[in-house]
């Protein structure tokens, strides 16, 4: 304890120093903006503004990506609360009971009771980070080969469970991220696979592109030709404070929300969306009067938001302790510490104990920082809705174009968002989630060269999987999720899945 | 591996096939009313592509944009060429000359 404490005083002796300070307030500042745009969510943001953290050093570039990341999260609860529209998927739930706040003249106090739950959440669950990490790192340094093969087919498998919808489809998706994933020089032979005789192709294809048209450009292409201008409810700032009886309404659902999104972050999927909807299903089940729930419950805005945020500090466990990427938003993060030099796992807290301590008191900083940021420029942001979408997306397209071109300096990027773009537009229209892509594009690699090494370990035998306690272990309860995720097919009843996928489409509350 | 992974897809579609095939909506019914749009969208993209290094940065940036506000959306002449051309500079100036991340140009430096 004594030693992570002195850890973390390291840690703050770094975040607080005024270029980190800065960095941080400004991924904060711009990602409320990304945030708060509709369609560009936090991994279309975190992709697009990777080149910007280019002239950075590591530590500044992470404690930016990172306020980006948080900054988004909560952007997105503002678009929920004044217009109904979830500037990201996790803020889906906040949008039933924030707009119905909003229109009873609630908004300000609903965006306070948001930014508050999310502030308090995203802090405690930091103190959870800090606190799992570490002993997490030191387990998995015993992890060889055949358990990291079992760990990366583990988090696709829980990704594919936890996805809304069907899992078979999700299950599709990420075989077709790993398919795109083995484009490029295979590691093991140095041989060229699928390249085409297009030398860009060597390196494999990148995930800025792919998560940039799969979530940036395919919702534009969806969206661009639909011509509705939706309702801005503007909040007046005296109306911020919410009253006694809101902020007592409030309390338990924010600590509910904080714990459930930790521990749900932690499991690898869709985690921060996931989080919001359980959080809301809870708070309605536990409530005395569920029929406000729908009608501008405090406690359906409370749970949610800081659910999302918890979660969002939870999928960071896996992230730096152990070096897989919990989900889309984190594996785009492990992407740009790789651009950075910095690769995240079971040595990193050894090796530069620096970044990862700084990075873990920037998250306290950030959290502090949006909690200043939001609630007195909530205008400021509120404004930005009011450009006109007919105005806003071909800018967003620039946007999508400048920043995958400007990672590696490529057209055949541009190319590949562009080939995304259309597929996620498909894939989107018949139904498919398109996260498990590019978590599969990600993982293919790492997946690859554990399994190949674990063969060559074994002399070609596939049984190193099962013999082995930990790999074993791991594999069996990807066996359990997949024989879960089957059962309604056999029964023919809506699982929680499908609900969740149902209530996103806004057809129906969980 | 691929030839695996490949096998693993096609079985997966089978089975999207054989067990929801029954009750999807026909592919006439998803709705695809914004589909002039997305063609537009795509072809003003590919234009970029091709561009982006011929022209340059700003140049193909103001040209996709204005086609894009001018002749899909059909914005004012003023509007379009404003928000074109302050757009593909303030972009320039934000990422290429302040954040020194390298930019193409084109004829002329632009």
């Amino acid at each position: 304890m004594t030693e992570t404490l002195s850890n973390l005083a390291l840690g703050f002796s770094i975040a607080l120093s005024p270029p980190i300070l800065f960095y941080a307030f400004l991924g904060c500042f711009v990602g409320t903006l990304v945030g708060v745009l509709p369609g560009v969510g936090p991994l279309a943001g975190i992709s697009l503004l990777l080149p910007a953290t280019f002239g950075l050093d590591a530590t500044r570039a992470i404690v930016m990506l990172a306020g980006i990341y948080y900054g988004a999260m909560y952007g997105g609860s503002t678009t929920s609360i004044l217009m109904r529209i979830p500037g990201e998927a996790a803020s889906v739930m906040t949008c039933i009971d924030g707009y119905a706040m909003a229109r009873k003249g609630r908004a300000g106090a609903a965006l306070t009771i948001a930014a508050v739950g999310s502030y308090l959440a995203g802090s405690a669950s930091v103190v959870g980070l800090m606190l799992l990490a570490p002993p997490l790192a030191l387990f998995a340094l015993r992890f060889g080969p055949p358990e990291y093969f079992a760990l990366l087919m583990l988090g696709l498998l829980v990704l594919a469970y936890m996805s809304s919808g069907s899992m078979l489809k999700s299950l599709a998706m990420a075989t077709l991220g790993l398919l795109l994933g083995m484009i490029g020089i295979d590691q093991m032979t140095g041989y060229f696979r699928y390249a085409y005789g297009v030398v860009e192709l060597g390196d494999g294809i990148g995930v800025v592109p792919v998560a940039v048209g799969l979530f940036g450009l395919a919702e534009i292409l969806a969206t661009a030709g639909l011509a509705t201008p939706p309702q801005v409810v503007k909040p007046r700032l005296r109306e911020l404070l919410p009253t006694r009886q809101e902020w007592r309404e409030s309390a338990w659902p924010i600590g509910r929300g904080t714990v459930l999104g930790f521990l749900i972050g932690i499991v690898p999927g869709s985690a921060h969306i996931i989080a919001s909807f359980v959080s809301y299903a809870v708070e309605r089940k536990l409530s005395k009067r569920p029929e406000e729930f729908g009608q501008g419950a405090v406690a359906g805005v409370a749970g949610p938001e800081s659910a999302n945020n918890s979660a969002t500090s939870g999928a960071f466990v896996p992230m730096l302790a152990l070096g897989v990427p919990s989900g889309p938003i984190p594996a785009v993060m492990l992407a740009a510490m790789m651009v950075h030099g910095v690769a995240p796992g079971p040595l990193l807290i050894k090796q530069q104990p620096e970044l990862f301590w700084g990075f873990i008191a920037s998250m306290y900083v950030g959290n502090v920082v949006l909690l200043i940021l939001n609630l007195p420029l909530v205008g400021l942001f509120v404004n930005v809705l009011r450009v006109p979408y007919p105005i806003l997306y071909p800018s967003i397209i620039a946007f999508c174009i400048l920043g995958v071109y400007a990672v590696n300096g490529s057209v055949v990027d541009v190319w590949i968002m562009l080939m995304m773009g259309v597929l996620g537009y498909l894939l989107r229209k018949l139904g498919f989630e398109t996260a498990p892509i590019v978590l599969g594009v990600v993982l293919a690699p790492m997946i690859e060269m554990a399994l190949r090494q674990s063969l060559a370990m074994s002399d070609g035998q596939y049984s190193i999987f099962v013999s082995r306690p930990i790999a074993g272990t791991l594999l069996l309860v990807g066996l359990i999720l997949i024989i879960l995720g089957l059962k309604p097919l056999v029964t023919r009843g809506l699982d929680w899945r499908a609900r969740l996928a149902l209530a996103e489409k806004g057809q129906e509350q969980p | 591996m691929p030839v695996v992974l490949a096998l693993v897809l096609l079985g997966f579609g089978a089975l999207v096939y054989l067990l929801g095939g029954g009750n999807a909506p026909r592919l006439a019914a998803v709705g695809w009313s914004e589909w002039r749009h997305a063609v537009a969208i795509f072809l003003v993209c590919a234009f970029a592509a091709l561009a982006l290094e011929r022209l340059g940065f700003r140049l193909t940036i103001a040209l996709s944009l204005a086609f894009l506000l001018g002749v899909v959306e059909h914005k004012g002449f003023a509007v379009t060429a404003a928000v074109s051309i302050v757009f593909a500079g303030a972009a320039f100036f934000l990422f290429d000359t302040f954040l020194r991340v390298p930019l193409p140009r084109g004829p002329f430096g632009l």
